[in-house]
């Protein structure tokens, strides 16, 4: 029983990266752009997200909350900046979404890597990391430890750091975006169909540079989280390649949630105790790289099994991935 | 509506053909362009941009040894954007390249490591080929067979199995094919001699492979049968039918195709470049040839150029990392400014861009080209 | 006080790429009128609307409404100046319900409150006349529902001036009729409308002034009533014309294709087409009319060897012997090795008949590039057709090698039309193969379908408007949700008794 809740608390921690993720692609793909860059995006939210914080306090800050303020507006800008990039190309000078995503990724690893080898490079420890203080913020639960040692419902539901409630809140509000207001109506309808959009008097182009900008920031504080949560990696400390593939999940489990925040929410979960599952329940015959692969594999079935169901309510926005230029004869 | 009378700022219209010479211009600029923005990357870490530029080139074709080491990266790199092209061509987007290459790999080390004593030289290497072609050709189909049946999006279906082919040489490298030899080190022994390919010209044959490649990948998408039914299918699936051809079938077998040759490419890497296996091995080639088919308009022999221009950036960003500090993954950040800008450059070829500025001009006298009896002008009673 | 009119238009002129659109058109539209815009495809008439609905932006000229010049720059200004235009493919999102696309885009304030917008829908609607379920959704509506869901779109909107495209275009006899008399209704309520057309009867039953157009050039404004059919289409052509189609007695007409209770499932397993029965004869033209989606896709496609059959038969008379093939489940493949010869012009030109990028040539080759046992193509036969073609069908093209999508609507089904009946077909399936024809074209392509006709091949004539229909075909097979409600002699048949049978399947007419 213990084991259980150990692993599903861990599987919430390792599912919030992937939650940002799915949520700023669900919003960005209800535009109709379907921005592969994901990974890209979440690999500039990661490094900006601890370049922020580690120069404030190069600088002489040590006020963990002004630090963590900057973590989350560098991630949210940087990623947003990537996304931006994606905005301009296909949107405005129309290049073809799929290679444009793939170039964001590529972009998005590079730019990351780069900066995190040279600023660790060029620190006297040789390494990129934030202070102790920092680190704490992003992991330490946020509710009094009185909460936190309920049984059962205590660890599970009140023992996580900020970041997870963050993303969960995220998901409801997006899920009452979509459903429940003009302006979430309008941005459906831009993605069903930009054509009807425009002449229904909704300004296309900014509705898609809007929420694939904003898609892209949500992306990056999965970066951010990636960086500085223990549980993901080292925690406050750049290691190379962070990222490691769960923004190509993220994209993969928007398809699996039909485009629906809400849905996300226990997809992510599914996956990311599938990501941690190899260290609370070891199956001796199974190798630990092969262990490793699972949600990829698990990824590639779920693909293959939504592409067998045909509903109609369960579609991806009609439009998505085509340009659309009003004067196109 | 505004009650000022006012045109928009910039409209747009579609541009009537430009000249062959002038679209190679603007995207020659493009490029310049992409490495003026870069240098600011480098700038940023407090180097001469014009010095590391210099560096980089120098490290990369400054010399033979250089060059030789620059054509041993562009190998398995044009050969990957060859193995794309096809299914990018039938807009099949296979971006599992990168996995292709790595089981093709696998397979070959499979008879590099257990069959180099038991099998002469060339029925080795043939055997070593052979086996990467299939592997490959395998990873291409799963995702292609999902397609057909069941229209899975082949996308994330390749990306997956990218992830997986790692994990499996991660696996085989950590555990059955450990070289025991490798104090307590999990990797994979060197090949022997006899694994390894032959050289021309001091670089592994593999050159004149996928320049074979590149004439026949020109040839195949132009003029051959299968060529015609890849172009039909992805311009329009229901032409395709239409037309009386098998669309699944097209998209195997193209796939099949696309992932053998990635799997030679494989094999290729192990046997003549690197003489082992590892996590490695497949090392982003698959990425960076989707720019590369791309980039290259899907011209088999454009692609040569292009890889090389890359080739160039990645085996420069080695010099530029031992003489600046300077990280090796400039190359990436380099490559991927160049594809925004080439992306983009691409708009400016097919639009043209009005300015609210410019004069309105009375409008030309064409005709609609479908008429073709002269319009005559009739009295106009207004009424 | 002197009326201002609704809308004014002076020395308009756009333009795409090299092609005028629209030269110089000067036009006015008055205030509790309606007004046709008259003219042949390609005449520029949908261009010039789009102006007035902020989809274009004019190269020049000068747009004022109610007397005041004013810039439309977009669909929002449109809508602000009470300009609603309800466009010929209906702009409305599929997977939402009526309510929702009817409030898209307004920025009302409060919160949104899907009640209150049902209430003032169904407020608009019993005010002239309609009738909708505004929670229904767009993807289970009939066109014609889905044509109220536009209208009150613009209704709800405030719009004083309503531009109708092409509206009646997939209507009944009937439900025309009862569009027009909305159309009325609006009238006497002081809003302006525009319909733009192409049929005379219908300028001439609902319009209170004519405007025709030609080649993008402004011809003249009419009162309806000082004109007649054969006037306006002078002007409309530009020169004197027959409207009469020829249909010359069918020749020697043998059964070539003979369709029995033929059943078709979709994707969700509903029953596109239902029990459908009929012979097609060499030597004649059988025409099938319908609503738009009854069921003339799926059926062309399933004689193809297109669509899955789910029952039935459809059976090949041979035209040498007495032999009998059945083609279902037979690939387009298996079927062009029987050696039949079935050629379709789909309603699809260029996504399904064509391959868009290639040039004639290429395009020449998409069902033969598979001959000869070689791994190369032949590109030498399809080039020497190609030629043909294009000197015989006078295809208006740079060079056969030119993307065909680059070329015009009529040359396009041309090029398609000329490959089909070079194959020397048994039977010919054309649908919708003048869509969006000028008349010229039009002519053209009813011509070579006589002349299929008089050579034995056994004609099958989708169309959309009755009046082709009923002076093209022999016989009128009429759809109705995928069944046969009737065929028809083609000679004796009236417009109402085929409207009729469109929106009423076989059983139901007995019973009356």
């Amino acid at each position: 029983m213990d084991n259980l809740i150990n692993f599903l608390t861990a599987g919430i921690l390792a599912a919030t990266p992937l939650l940002f993720g799915v949520l700023g692609e669900t919003l960005t793909e209800k535009s109709g752009n379907l921005n592969l860059g994901v990974e890209g995006m979440m690999f500039m939210g990661a490094i900006a997200g601890i370049l922020g914080p580690y120069y404030y306090e190069k600088a002489g800050g040590t006020n963990p909350y002004l630090a963590l303020v900057i973590a989350l507006l560098c991630a949210l800008l940087c990623a947003g900046l990537g996304a931006l990039i994606f905005s301009v190309l296909t949107i405005t000078l129309r290049a073809n979404q799929n290679v444009t995503g793939l170039a964001l990724t590529m972009f998005g690893t590079g730019f990351a890597n780069y900066f995190g080898e040279a600023v660790g490079n060029s620190d006297p420890s040789g390494f990129l990391s934030v202070s102790t203080g920092v680190k704490g913020i992003f992991n330490n639960p946020i509710f009094p430890e009185s909460l936190a040692n309920l049984p059962v419902v205590g660890k599970l539901f009140f023992s996580h750091n900020f970041m997870v409630y963050l993303a969960v809140i995220l998901a409801l509000l997006l899920a009452y975006f979509l459903g429940h207001t003009r302006t979430g109506l309008n941005l459906r309808a831009v993605g069903e169909s930009p054509a009807t959009a425009d002449a229904a008097g909704i300004n296309v182009t900014l509705y898609k540079y809007l929420a694939t900008c904003v898609g892209g920031a949500m992306t990056g504080l999965g970066g951010l989280y990636l960086s500085m949560n223990a549980a993901a990696g080292v925690g406050g400390a750049w290691v190379y390649n962070c990222v490691n593939g769960y923004g190509w999940l993220a994209v993969a489990l928007v398809i699996f949630a039909v485009w629906n925040p809400k849905r996300a929410l226990w997809c992510s979960l599914i996956f990311g105790g599938l990501a941690c599952m190899r260290y609370y329940y070891p199956i001796s015959f199974i190798p630990a790289s092969i262990y490793d692969i699972v949600p990829y594999i698990v990824t590639a079935v779920v693909l293959v099994v939504v592409s067998l169901k045909h509903s109609r309510s369960n579609q991806p926005p009609e439009s998505l991935g085509l340009s659309y230029f009003r004067e196109e004869r | 509506m505004t009650d000022k009378h006012q045109e928009p700022l910039i409209r747009l219209a579609k541009r009537s053909d430009l000249s062959r010479g002038k679209k190679w211009a603007i995207r020659l600029g493009a490029i310049l362009l992409a490495l003026v923005v870069g240098s600011l990357f480098i700038a940023v870490l407090g180097h001469n941009p014009i010095a590391v530029y210099r560096d980089l080139l120098s490290g990369a074709v400054g010399g033979p040894s250089a060059t030789r080491a620059t054509v041993r990266v562009a190998i398995p790199l044009l050969g990957a954007a060859l193995a794309i092209a096809p299914a990018f061509k039938m807009k099949f987007w296979n971006i599992g390249a990168e996995g292709q290459i790595m089981v093709g790999a696998i397979a070959a080390t499979y008879f590099a490591l257990f069959w180099y004593d038991k099998l002469p030289k060339p029925v080795l290497l043939l055997v070593m080929a052979l086996v990467s072609l299939i592997a490959g050709g395998i990873w291409g189909f799963l995702p292609a067979f999902c397609k057909a049946k069941w229209g899975t999006n082949e996308t994330l279906f390749t990306l997956m199995l990218n992830y997986i082919a790692l994990g499996i040489e991660a696996y085989l490298q950590n555990g059955p094919w450990k070289d025991p030899k490798g104090t307590g080190f999990p990797i994979i022994a060197m090949f022997d001699q006899n694994a390894r390919l032959p050289k021309v010209g001091g670089i592994h044959i593999g050159w004149i492979v996928v320049l074979a490649l590149t004439v026949g990948m020109f040839l195949y998408l132009r003029y051959s049968k299968h060529g015609y039914e890849i172009t039909v299918v992805g311009e329009s699936q229901r032409t395709a039918r239409y037309a009386g051809m098998n669309v699944s079938k097209i998209i195997m077998r193209t796939m099949v195709l696309s992932g053998a040759i990635a799997g030679l490419m494989g094999f290729l890497v192990v046997s003549g470049a690197d003489y082992t296996l590892n996590t490695g091995t497949s090392g982003g080639v698959g990425f960076t040839a989707i720019i590369v088919a791309w980039l290259a308009h899907l011209n088999p022999f454009a692609m040569v150029l292009i890889a090389g221009l890359l080739s160039i950036l990645s085996k420069g960003s080695n010099t530029i990392q031992t003489n600046f500090k300077i990280p090796a993954s400039a190359a990436d950040v380099l490559s991927a400014i160049i594809l925004f800008f080439m992306l983009g450059c691409e708009f400016f070829i097919n639009y043209r861009l009005i300015f609210r500025t410019s004069k309105r001009n009375p409008a030309p006298a064409a005709h609609v080209p479908d008429e073709q009896n002269d319009p005559k002008k009739e009295d106009r009673d207004l009424g | 006080m002197q009326p201002v009119n609704a809308i004014e238009l002076r020395n308009v002129t756009k333009t795409f790429g090299s092609v005028v659109a629209n030269n110089n058109v000067s036009l006015t539209i008055r205030k509790g009128e309606i007004l046709s815009l008259l003219g042949e495809n390609g005449s520029g008439k949908t261009t010039l609307m789009n102006m007035l609905a902020g989809i274009y932006f004019p190269d020049s000229g000068q747009i004022f409404v109610n007397g005041r010049e004013v810039t439309i720059r977009s669909p929002k200004d449109s809508f602000d100046l009470k300009i609603g235009m309800i466009h010929q493919h209906f702009k409305l999102v599929d997977g939402f319900t009526a309510a929702e696309n009817i409030v898209l885009g307004l920025k009302e304030k409060g919160r949104f409150d899907r009640k209150a917008i049902s209430r003032q829908i169904k407020d608009i609607s019993a005010k002239y006349g309609f009738d909708l379920d505004p929670e229904k959704k767009i993807y289970d509506m009939a066109v014609s529902e889905k044509q109220t869901v536009e209208i009150i779109k613009v209704l709800y909107r405030g719009a004083d001036i309503l531009i109708l495209d092409e509206p009646t275009a997939v209507l009944t006899p009937q439900e025309t009729e009862k569009l027009f008399a909305v159309l009325r209704n609006m009238k006497a309520d002081g809003k302006a409308i525009v319909i733009i057309t192409h049929k005379l009867g219908e300028v001439m039953a609902i319009s209170d002034r004519v405007a025709v157009l030609r080649k993008g050039e402004y011809i003249a404004t009419l009162e309806t009533k000082d004109t007649n059919p054969q006037q306006l289409t002078e002007r409309m052509v530009g020169h004197a014309v027959t409207l009469n189609i020829d249909r010359p007695k069918p020749w020697n007409p043998q059964q070539r294709l003979e369709v029995n209770h033929l059943t078709c499932l979709d994707h969700q397993g509903v029953k596109v087409l239902n029990d459908i029965s009929f012979s097609a004869m060499g030597g004649e033209i059988l025409g099938i009319a319908g609503i738009a989606g009854s069921g003339q896709r799926e059926l062309c496609e399933a004689i193809a060897g297109l669509y899955p059959v789910h029952q039935g038969e459809i059976l090949y008379h041979s035209r040498k012997d007495e032999s009998i093939e059945n083609l279902v489940d037979k690939s387009p493949m298996a079927i062009r090795d029987l050696g039949i010869s079935l050629a379709f012009v789909p309603e699809d030109r260029l996504g399904m008949g064509l391959v868009g990028s290639m040039g004639m040539t290429g395009n020449m080759m998409l069902k033969s590039y598979d001959k000869g046992s070689g791994f190369f193509t032949d590109a030498k036969p399809p080039r020497t057709l190609a030629q043909e073609i294009k000197d015989k069908l006078e295809v208006v093209t740079p060079s056969i090698n030119t993307p065909v999508r680059k070329l015009s609507g009529g040359n396009v089904q041309k090029v398609l039309v000329g490959r089909e009946i070079a194959s020397g077909p048994a039977v010919l399936m054309a649908a919708y193969p003048v869509r969006g024809l000028d008349i010229h074209s039009s002519y053209t392509i009813y011509h070579l379908l006589n002349e299929q006709k008089s050579k034995g091949v056994a004609v099958i004539y989708v169309g959309e408007d009755l009046d082709v229909l009923l002076e093209l075909c022999d016989r009128i097979l009429v759809l109705c949700a995928g069944k046969v409600s009737g065929i028809a002699d083609g000679r004796t048949v009236t417009k109402e008794e085929i409207g009729l049978m469109m929106t009423q399947t076989g059983e139901e007419l007995t019973h009356d």
